[in-house]
């Protein structure tokens, strides 16, 4: 089974890198863009008896390792 | 006075700070991060900086589930004196043995420069032989010093005496490198056996390299 976790700063919590790109797509005019956010993304190649469990699993690494939930927020997506 | 050093991959300044304690005639253990026990008669353990497994996923993330950070934590839930420098900082705030946590430096930008920080709190064994409002020169070097905390646990850290440095400018006016939360360099957990700071006072141990201004911070572990 797959995971994909995203991992991005919490909404609220100022975005460096976000900032950046976004000041970079203004100055090469794309002036549409209202925000932008930078996060991470983690692939992750498990095994689990279903994608309930592998949900579950995965939700426990989050809040274990793979984000700083001080600051960030994730998304579980599972793809068999 | 016996300090341990803790070493994991990817530390690089555990031979500044061995140097620094060494100077100020204390004798300096490095300790290896597989080691899950800290030596008997350590007095301090310092978190020293560097980029503890490369930094990757987040600065400290992973150092923080070494064997030897097992062995702080039981060292500081029993009042022993802890110090992280730098990644030793942000390695402390991952471990949650100090509150909040590490971004990127808002400019994005790797700082590395002398800058001034001024004692918010002196009442506290780091801080103790210097005068709170008085500045100090300690050179700063890092790419995610940009501090953060939410309002609440802010108002905590101030109720409680915690924060202990800010970035200022020679004149002690507030000069943020990093856009760190209130411009917080350093702070305490709250029984004030936990510190944890960006800028390096093990660099700052001799007029020659620019500033001895680390001496008073360090000495202050000294009994």
């Amino acid at each position: 089974m797959k995971a994909i976790v995203n991992v991005y700063l919490k909404e609220g919590v100022l975005d460096p890198q976000g900032k950046a790109v976004h000041h970079a797509l203004g100055s090469l005019g794309f002036g549409n863009v209202s925000d932008v956010r930078v996060g991470k993304q983690i692939v992750l190649d498990l095994e689990a008896d279903s994608m309930h469990d592998a949900q579950k699993e995965v939700e426990k690494m989050c809040e274990t390792l793979l984000a700083n939930t001080v600051i960030e927020d994730y998304s579980i997506e599972i793809v068999q | 006075m016996n300090v341990t050093v803790l070493q994991f991959p990817g530390t690089n300044c555990e031979y500044d700070t061995r140097y620094a304690f060494e100077r100020l005639d204390q004798e300096v253990k490095i300790v290896w991060h597989e080691e899950d026990v800290i030596p008997a008669n350590t007095d301090l353990v310092v978190v020293p900086g560097g980029f503890s497994y490369g930094d990757y996923l987040r600065s400290g993330a992973i150092a923080r589930f070494s064997p030897v950070m097992k062995a702080v934590k039981a060292y500081a839930d029993n009042g022993g004196y802890v110090l992280g420098i730098c990644n030793g900082f942000q390695i402390l705030l991952e471990s949650h043995l100090l509150p909040g946590a590490m971004k990127r430096n808002e400019n994005l930008h790797f700082v590395s420069k002398h800058q001034y920080l001024k004692i918010e709190n002196s009442d506290n064994r780091f801080l103790r032989h210097c005068r709170e409002g008085e500045t100090l020169n300690i050179p700063i070097a890092h790419a995610e010093g940009n501090y953060y905390i939410d309002e609440e646990r802010l108002k905590r850290l101030y109720d409680n005496g915690q924060v202990l440095l800010t970035y200022c400018d020679e004149n002690g006016n507030p000069d943020n490198p990093n856009g760190s939360i209130d411009n917080i360099a350093g702070i305490c957990n709250e029984t004030k056996n936990v510190f944890g700071l960006m800028p390096h006072p093990e660099r700052a141990m001799e007029p020659i390299l620019g500033s001895a201004d680390g001496v008073r911070m360090l000495e202050g572990f000294i009994l």
